[in-house]
């Protein structure tokens, strides 16, 4: 598998480390984070996935190049790579 | 089969005699034979028996698709099985021997199970073998065991060595024959970059085996044309001897080079094989076409062999397999082999066509042999091997001597490469074969591979994919002249056996597992009908040849039974590699010592001298101990070293530690959200201990953070998290948090760090530090931190953290100058009796603090666990702030850290050992904990331990067991707080 | 017709006429009392226990392809119960036991083989690691002792002892793990659930899911809508696929793990030998082939085939674990998808939607645990309780953090 960083161009699968799917982290007031619905949200963001078969979005990080992490667009059906982006670069 | 060898012809150097083995026989042949075409030149007919029914093998083919001509290659630690003959490159000294055979391959006494075979019917041991029950282990499956597999092992570690290489190309173009040459070309005269490889040690595929002329040239001529311009140009490589292996996502294959297999041994600093990874833009795949078997009764007779590899046998190696000849055929391909027959001399008995009449181009064949039009192989006879052959026709049947069969069943095309990637070929009815349609994944099929067997065609299409292949990135190339060939007749039929109308006794589908037509027809009638319940219920196809001789003919058959048309019987799929692949080959140079990186820290060397013992910490090598003369075990230097830092200064190498700098306006915030706790509240020039968890609650690590500046900290990670945690940081900090303005940067390599500690530490340290800058306990107490310099204008960190609980300091240095600066350590400590003490010894004194490590930060434990609950800041959010509030991971029940003690101090406590109630049966239910850490404490004169108790923290002074069943020891400990040695701290504070 | 070998015989004289179709190929009836999606291993164990043990034979099983088509027929054929935490050894062991008595149970040869498990250690923290491993078991019934270097040497005198970067130190035997046959399993409780009336329904892949009121009604397949007053998924490799046609979303995440086996050779290794300085295990079938695996794929897939990085990783680790691997050559490759759970153990539970019930999750761990996964899923269908050796199994533990990590690598799917 290759994957095309933005910074270093395409590279081997073997400098990167794969997250997994690309979740958004809940933003929580500090008041409220002991509420049953913070708990409720943060265990959705740390435990579920779509999982789906087909276009995923994933965090990927260039550990053995530029120290980025990517978000990487494939579809997990037939490993073609749709979009690779800066996670601070990318807007979904 | 008796061969022979032809007295003209041929690509072999009759001027260069090789001797050889076979079976111990002493043999000769000549350069350019394979092992196959010298024992044919030698008669050897009989060359291995099969798996299952021991049946005697000759050879099939020529090529690598061979499932019968497998031997033992070289002896000793060199041993290779399971070698096809048909490709292994005669060299001078070759030995080879038959397998599965005892005692000899003459006389096999598991022959007997081809007398068996009624009972030995497909997926017979599923039915039988059950009782006893304890019988199987112990007498059926051991005498299967022996019975089946092929060749034997070395058993020994490989002695040669192996490479990995890479290299990227426009074009890749796998196999060296018509179509690959000329793509390889057409790519090549167009600037492409472009790797051909060719398993062949000469390029030219069927160019060189198949009676063929073109433009007045012959085959081999016009193969040394093509190649002759190729090798001029400098924008191709060729790699011979290169079997493109697997193809894999994006453009990328491994090719194994067999680069020293051709010879007795590989030349000094010579890989046996090297292993070739391959980045493609486009690749053309002009892998061919294998020839299939006639299935008719006793088809594996010695002396059934493939059409085409008579054809190579004959007009490249120069021998013929036989001296009388039926050709079977069902293709325009078996007339070629009988032209070429007829050309080299030899007699040809019969030509049995399954179609209607001699084919149409073939007439000057025809006129010379006997020819039995829409007739078939009934079965060959023969004591054996073949000796004569019945042909069954619209008359009768008849019996014709003769002592080889050349069988030609068509052709299936070679596009395992693209089955790789789950592509499911269509069948093509007017080849009879499975085809792919088009470019998949970059990939083109060309000529053979693509299902066109012409040579004229051939050529051309593999220009036209190379064309069509570069233009897909971007590039232009020229169709090149093409040489003028007649176009050939080159019709293929099929011929498969058909359910009920043939003699159904031994007709073999697949040679090398011994799956016949009649086990095609059991699996049907017990219901494994789909392609894969019939591979994995009879084996058809999972031998060494992964089915290239028998997946169609089976399914053919099982489409028949079924009532099917081959297209609707569904195919079974090529998996990598596309030919069996040494294990040492793909692991390359990444063996013994070299398996994994070795990190040596700045003061390797120093530690060397001083005799240390290293211990593997994950890729690292640390100090473990360093033992003195006199000193008669471990444990002897270990009490000395704690002994001696307790009493006076030791010295030791904390480089490992994994070092990340935080900087920025943010830098503070950042590190609240990134720790449980708050290094916002660190003061400048001050560190503290500071606590990470995972987003889920739980704990990820432990370690210090020093603040330089307001704006500048320095974070120290445990040794075995350091990669996880600067990718976590890394993750904070780009993902989660990228407002926030702050930089981290790795610096693990960057500094060589010792921890001096000790009650004379604060004395050593002072001599070190330049300008008398005071390292008192007034003005450098715990948990100070500063930047300085050290022995003369060394810039260095310095901070008064401690492990082992005694007054101590972490002094960091550029890792150029740790060497150096170790050295002056020691120097400075001398007059204090400084020791320099290893990981052992480090261990020991953080269990008698009490002080959580690896196996009780394992990534299962909650701050709650190690009694780090009231650490937890919960008036902010940081990573695992909400999900560690919940009450599965704050249950008092859970396993929480305690120290043990032993009732009789003298009785070791052992890691992994699990904690009982005293008195209670060893059983599940009382299980209550595990010892997760345990010394000796020299200072305590005891053994200690530190373990994971059910609501431990509430249990101190409690007497449990310690249970340790795995190794037959209980011992009674008392339960008690984490911290051993020095509770209140006093310690931190001397000197 | 019983299995045995007087039927062999007979059918040996007889021209092996008396055999039969091992399943019939059933035609799918409106509706079942259970519908059990997916045909592989799980699957039809469920069916088989549904039926022998707790009297439901209106079942349907459903395959969307050939039955064993996923993961029952891409595994390395291991079992064994050597686990660390006392939410999995009890449900290991009763597989275990389950696997010693199947062959007799069912009346097939799956060829069950207890010829030993054999992880190494290369380190004191991991020796430790395994202690605490091994007395688990032990307290728990499970058998498991500890091997010196030299007791580890005398049974595997082949392994890199005197030239490894990591050098084995010792190692922790179960010699009542092994391996089996896998296929035959897979045939075995098909055999044994139609024989008790089962219909196993092949080429039928379930389309969505009836429900109605909160109630599973039944599935819409390729073969048509088919009532059912239960339904339970089994569908490895599948799983988050199928559960979302009930609006659920699971705690996995699906990766490709390889297996090799190489040419057949002469017996070489007896038992099974996993590498502790690397993720690599082996062990050899009865054709001769050593079959071996490795680490997961990185990322996540639903491509049955496996990436260079891994196929590469898997060869080093051979190579430093058994130097003489080096001339014997890799004849097959393949991969499977593993649904990997959040905590890297198993989901048996109830779903929010009634009368479906949820079986996944088995990471790369499934295939030993066939026999308790269809015995404790077949109890959770034919009674809504969870059965006590499955108990931990719960799907709300990620929420609740009740999870049963055996790594302590946390919610990182392609770690555990």
């Amino acid at each position: 598998m290759r994957i095309t960083c933005p910074h270093c161009g395409p590279r081997d699968l073997i400098e990167f480390t794969v997250l997994g799917e690309a979740r958004t982290r809940p933003a929580v007031a500090v008041e409220d984070l002991d509420s049953p619905a913070a708990v409720d949200a943060f265990a959705a963001y740390v435990y579920d996935r779509a999982n789906p078969a087909g276009i995923h979005r994933e965090h990927w990080f260039h550990g053995f190049g530029c120290q980025t992490w990517l978000v990487v667009t494939r579809d997990t059906l037939n490993h073609a790579v749709l979009a690779v982006a800066d996670v601070r670069e990318e807007r979904p | 089969m008796s061969g022979f060898r032809l007295a003209r012809g041929g690509l072999i150097d009759r001027s260069r005699p090789l001797s050889f083995r076979f079976d111990g026989r002493s043999l000769s042949g000549f350069a350019g034979d394979t092992l196959a075409s010298a024992l044919i030149a030698n008669g050897v007919s009989t060359v291995g028996r099969s798996f299952k029914l021991h049946r005697p093998r000759g050879i099939l083919g020529a090529g690598a698709e061979e499932p019968n001509a497998l031997v033992e290659l070289r002896s000793g630690d060199r041993r290779e099985p399971n070698v096809k003959a048909t490709v292994a490159e005669l060299y001078d000294g070759l030995d080879a021997s038959s397998q599965n055979r005892w005692p000899s391959l003459r006389f096999d006494l598991l022959a007997v199970n081809g007398l068996l075979k009624p009972v030995f019917a497909a997926g017979f041991y599923y039915k039988t073998f059950m009782w006893p029950a304890a019988f199987w282990e112990k007498v059926y499956e051991p005498l299967i065991r022996r019975a089946a597999g092929l060749g034997r092992a070395s058993g020994l570690p490989d002695p040669d060595r192996y490479e990995r290489v890479f290299a990227a190309c426009d074009l890749l173009v796998v196999g060296g024959g018509p179509a690959g040459l000329m793509a390889t070309l057409t790519a090549g005269r167009a600037g492409a970059d472009v790797i051909l490889v060719d398993e062949d040690h000469r390029p030219g595929g069927r160019l060189l085996a198949d009676g063929v002329s073109a433009g007045g040239m012959d085959g081999p001529a016009l193969a040394a044309q093509l190649v002759g311009e190729i090798r001029s140009l400098p924008n191709v490589r060729v790699l011979s001897r290169t079997t493109a292996a697997a193809a894999f996502d994006h453009g990328t294959f491994i090719a194994v080079e067999r680069v020293a297999d051709h010879l007795p041994l590989p030349q000094p600093e010579m890989p046996r094989q090297r292993v070739w990874e391959i980045v493609a833009e486009r690749t053309v795949l002009a892998t061919g076409a294998s020839e299939r078997p006639l299935v008719f009764a006793d088809n594996d007779r010695p002396g059934v062999m493939l059409a085409g590899g008579v054809s190579q046998y004959v007009n490249r190696h120069a021998v013929s397999p036989g001296r009388r000849v039926v050709v079977a055929t069902a293709t325009d391909a078996g007339w070629a082999t009988a032209r070429d027959l007829v050309r080299a001399g030899v007699n040809v008995a019969a030509v049995v066509d399954a179609r209607g009449s001699a084919p149409r181009g073939f007439e000057d064949v025809a006129a010379e042999v006997a020819v039995f039009p829409a007739a078939r192989v009934d079965r060959t006879l023969g004591r054996g091997k073949v000796e004569a052959v019945a042909i069954a026709q619209a008359g009768g049947t008849v019996e014709v001597p003769a002592d080889l069969v050349a069988v030609s069943g068509g052709f299936n095309p070679a596009i395992q490469l693209i089955s790789h990637f789950g592509v499911r070929p269509t069948w093509e009815p007017a080849i009879g074969g499975f085809v792919i349609g088009g470019p998949v994944h970059g990939i083109h099929p060309a000529g053979a591979a693509a299902g066109r067997y012409d040579l004229a065609a051939c050529l051309a299409d593999g220009a036209r994919a190379a064309v069509a292949a570069l233009s897909e990135i971007g590039r232009t190339a020229a169709m090149p002249d093409l040489p003028s060939i007649e176009p050939g007749p080159h019709a293929a039929g099929t011929a498969f056996w058909k359910p009920g109308t043939l003699r159904p006794g031994r007709a073999f589908v697949d040679l090398q597992h011994d799956v016949t037509a009649a086990d095609v027809d059991l699996a049907h009638r017990e219901g494994y009908v789909s392609v894969e319940h019939l591979k994995r219920y009879t084996t058809l196809g999972m031998a060494t040849d992964q089915g290239r001789t028998s997946n169609v003919d089976g399914l053919a058959i099982m489409a028949a039974l079924r009532g099917l048309p081959i297209a609707d019987a569904g195919v079974t799929l090529s998996r990598p590699p596309v030919v069996p692949l040494s294990i040492g080959a793909v692991a390359g140079a990444r063996t013994g010592h070299h398996f994994r990186p070795t990190r040596l820290t700045p003061i390797h060397a120093w530690a060397e001298e001083q005799g240390a013992v290293f211990v593997d910490t994950g890729q690292w090598k640390r100090p473990q101990y360093f033992p003195r003369p006199g000193e008669t075990s471990w444990l002897d230097t270990v009490n000395r070293e704690v002994m001696a830092v307790r009493s006076g200064v030791g010295v030791t190498d904390v480089s490992t530690l994994g070092k990340i700098e935080i900087h920025g306006p943010d830098a503070a915030a950042f590190l609240d959200r990134v720790y449980a706790n708050r290094p916002s509240r660190i003061p400048v020039g001050r560190s503290r201990y500071a606590l990470m968890l995972r987003e889920d609650g739980f704990v990820m690590d432990d370690g210090t953070v020093a603040r330089f500046a307001e704006d500048r900290f320095a974070a120290s990670v445990s040794t075995a998290h350091a990669a996880a945690v600067w990718r976590h940081m890394l993750f904070c900090q780009q993902v989660l948090w990228p407002d926030l303005d702050v930089s981290l940067a790795a610096v693990t390599d960057v500094w060589a760090q010792f921890a001096i500690a000790g009650p004379k530490s604060a004395r050593v340290v002072a001599a070190l530090v330049d300008d008398g800058d005071p390292v008192s306990r007034e003005s450098f107490g715990p948990m100070t931190a500063r930047e300085l310099t050290v022995c003369g204008g060394i810039s260095a960190r310095l901070a008064a953290v401690s492990f082992s609980g005694e007054r101590a300091f972490e002094l960091a240095v550029p890792a150029s100058a740790g060497d150096a600066v170790v050295r002056r350590i020691m120097r400075a400590g001398d007059e204090h009796g400084i020791v320099a003490y290893g990981t052992e010894a480090m261990a020991v004194m953080r269990i008698e603090k009490g002080h959580p490590a690896g196996a009780e930060l394992n990534g299962q434990t909650t701050a709650h666990d190690l009694g780090f609950a009231k650490m937890l800041a919960r008036d902010k959010d940081h990573v695992g702030r909400v999900l560690s509030q919940r009450p599965a991971l704050n249950d008092p029940a859970r396993p929480r850290l305690v120290g043990l003690k032993p009732v009789d101090p003298s009785t070791p406590l052992k890691g992994g050992a699990h904690v009982l109630p005293a008195g209670a049966a060893a059983t599940a239910d009382n299980d209550q904990g595990w010892v997760t850490s345990s010394a000796y404490s020299p200072t305590l004169a005891s053994h200690i331990a530190l373990a994971l108790v059910t609501r431990g923290p509430e249990r101190h002074g409690e007497v449990v067991q310690v249970w340790d069943g795995i190794r037959g020891s209980v011992v009674q400990a008392t339960i008690a707080a984490p911290c051993h040695l020095d509770p209140e701290g006093e310690r931190l504070h001397a000197g | 017709m019983t299995f045995s070998a007087f039927a062999l015989l007979k059918n040996a004289i007889s021209g092996q006429t008396g055999w039969r179709p091992h399943w019939r190929k059933a035609e799918p009836k409106p509706h079942y009392d259970v519908i059990v999606i997916g045909g592989g291993g799980h699957g039809l164990a469920t069916a088989y226990y549904l039926a022998k043990h707790y009297g439901v034979s209106n079942v349907a099983v459903l395959e969307k392809g050939w039955i064993g088509s996923g993961n029952a027929g891409r595994n390395t054929t291991i079992i064994r119960s050597n686990y660390l935490l006392s939410g999995n050894i009890p449900f290991y062991e009763l597989s275990m036991k389950l696997w010693e008595g199947l062959e007799q149970d069912f009346n097939f040869n799956a060829m069950v083989s207890q010829r030993g498990v054999l992880n190494l250690y290369h380190s004191d923290a991991q020796r430790d690691a395994y202690v605490r491993r091994g007395n688990a078991m032990r307290l728990h019934g499970v058998d498991a002792e500890l091997l010196s270097r030299d007791e580890v040497r005398r049974m595997a005198p082949y392994l890199d002892f005197d030239n490894a970067r990591f050098p084995i130190q010792g190692g922790l035997l179960q010699r009542r793990g092994g391996t089996a046959r896998h296929d035959a399993v897979v045939w075995g409780y098909a055999r044994g659930a139609d024989a008790r009336g089962v219909d196993i329904i092949e080429n039928c892949e379930v389309l969505g899911l009836r429900i109605e009121g909160g109630q599973v009604a039944g599935v819409e397949t390729t073969r048509g809508v088919i009532g059912a007053k239960k339904v339970g998924m089994a569908v490895a490799g599948n799983a988050s696929r199928v559960a979302a046609m009930a609006g659920l979303t699971l705690p996995i995440e699906s990766y490709v793990l390889q297996a090799f086996v190489t040419e057949g050779i002469k017996p070489l290794v007896d038992g099974v030998i996993t590498f502790g300085a690397g993720h690599f295990y082996i062990s050899q079938s009865d054709k001769g082939g050593l079959v071996f695996g490795g680490d997961l794929d990185p990322f996540p897939s639903y491509a049955q085939r496996g990436s260079l990085a891994t196929f590469t990783d898997v060869a080093e680790c051979g190579m430093a674990m058994m130097p003489m691997l080096g001339r014997l050559k890799i004849l097959r490759s393949w991969g499977g998808i593993m649904d990997m759970s959040m905590d890297g153990s198993p989901i048996i539970d109830r779903t929010p939607v009634d009368g479906l019930f949820l079986n996944a999750g088995w990471c790369y761990g499934g295939f030993k645990a066939t026999p308790a996964s269809g015995l404790t899923f077949a109890h959770l269908l034919a009674t809504g309780d969870l059965h006590p050796a499955a108990m931990a199994y719960r799907l709300d533990r990620f929420a609740s953090g009740t999870v049963i990590d055996e790594k302590g690598v946390g919610a990182t799917p392609n770690l555990h």
